[in-house]
């Protein structure tokens, strides 16, 4: 059985709003967290991303100036300065299917549907801290490997050409949304 | 601590694409603990959660009273994108945070407002009478909680509240295909 030293890992949490900002930091505390910094909008999310340098960032996805999205592409830059490597976990209140495509599509880590659970949010950071996926990089996309989904046969868009099958044994990032762990 | 330097980056080069790897850059804060190891940071933290629901009362009423201003703003000087959108993060606000605080019934009224916003073709359209008895039933449900046996019935206000928004998004939208699929798709959020 494996624990996380919390004590050791710094987190970027941006959220608009104040009560939610207040519940995610008082989860982090509680798990162990020292270094817990907060950003309202994207904007100054991202001007904290290159500062800090945190080692794991959970956002919202509606805010104001930027968005959680738009916060998660400008974070995947592959020649950026930065660190584009580091998990994003998208905590929100939108819960279409579509949603989570749009997300996962933006290079964000892990996604997680409110209302928001401290079991839910621990699963989340041990995963992306136990078992982190490598980065694909396409001319669309730069961002964790999407393929979750054992489907040797598919053959549809975004195929990748070049090399043999491989996929990671894990659940879709739909199916963890649908569940609170 | 996150980032690894260049040199420990692997690239595997191929016709599409590259795959990018390198040593988990958080192994060092991955601790092998005993089965019998008694800690438990999830009953902690659920703790620590239980320790502020004092708060979330007075949380929620500010979450309501920002939906209602932004309501009474559109009543009264019509509908401009950032109204449509102020009213939209309040209620998606609520849809988020209201299971959180103890109102689960003002959390599914307030998606059912923000399916109303999001895929309603004509805001100014809607029947008024759409958006104020959801924007009440929120009001009502948050004020009268703490009488238990109003729960079934904000429970039961949820349902109906949303089979009438239901029914409407599905009516406005039917030459909409991309909107009807979304409005009958089931929701991922967890259950209850």
């Amino acid at each position: 059985m494996f624990r996380i030293d919390f004590n050791k890992l710094r987190f970027l949490v941006c959220d608009d709003n104040p009560h939610m900002r207040r519940i995610l930091r008082t989860l982090l505390h509680s798990f162990g967290a020292r270094e817990v910094y907060e950003a309202e909008d994207g904007a100054t999310a991202l001007e904290m991303y290159s500062h800090y340098v945190p080692d794991i960032v959970i956002t919202d996805w509606a805010m104001p100036i930027f968005d959680g999205l738009e916060l998660a592409q400008m974070i995947r830059q592959p020649e950026s300065k930065g660190n584009p490597y580091a998990p994003i976990i998208m905590l929100t209140g939108h819960s279409e299917k579509r949603r989570v495509t749009v997300a996962r599509d933006a290079g964000v880590t892990e996604f997680l549907a409110k209302p928001i659970s401290a079991k839910g949010l621990y699963q989340r950071i041990l995963n992306v801290v136990a078992n982190p996926r490598p980065f694909i990089k396409t001319k669309t996309y730069f961002g964790p490997d999407r393929r979750r989904n054992t489907n040797s046969a598919y053959m549809g868009p975004e195929r990748r050409v070049g090399e043999k099958h491989e996929v990671l044994q894990q659940p879709s990032l739909l199916d963890k949304a649908r569940s609170t762990i | 601590m996150a980032k690894n330097s260049a040199k420990d980056i692997e690239v595997k080069a191929f016709a599409t694409h590259q795959i990018i790897t390198q040593p988990n850059p958080l192994r060092k804060v991955l601790r092998r603990v005993d089965e019998k190891d008694l800690d438990d940071p999830v009953g902690r933290a659920e703790q620590a959660l239980a320790s502020l629901s004092g708060e979330f009362k007075d949380w929620m009423t500010i979450e309501v009273n920002r939906l209602s201003a932004a309501y009474v703003a559109i009543r009264n000087d019509g509908f401009t994108r950032e109204r449509r959108d102020e009213l939209f993060h309040a209620a998606h606000d609520i849809k988020g945070d209201a299971a959180t605080f103890g109102y689960p019934a003002a959390s599914g009224i307030a998606e059912s407002l923000c399916r109303v916003i999001e895929h309603a073709p004509d805001l100014e359209k809607v029947p008024a009478e759409l958006f104020t008895h959801h924007i009440n039933a929120i009001l009502a449900i948050v004020h009268e909680n703490t009488k238990l046996d109003t729960i079934s019935v904000s429970a039961e206000l949820s349902r109906r509240l949303r089979k009438v928004a239901d029914d409407y998004l599905t009516q406005v939208n039917r030459d909409r295909p991309e909107h009807l699929e979304v409005i009958l798709a089931p929701s991922i959020a967890p259950a209850e």
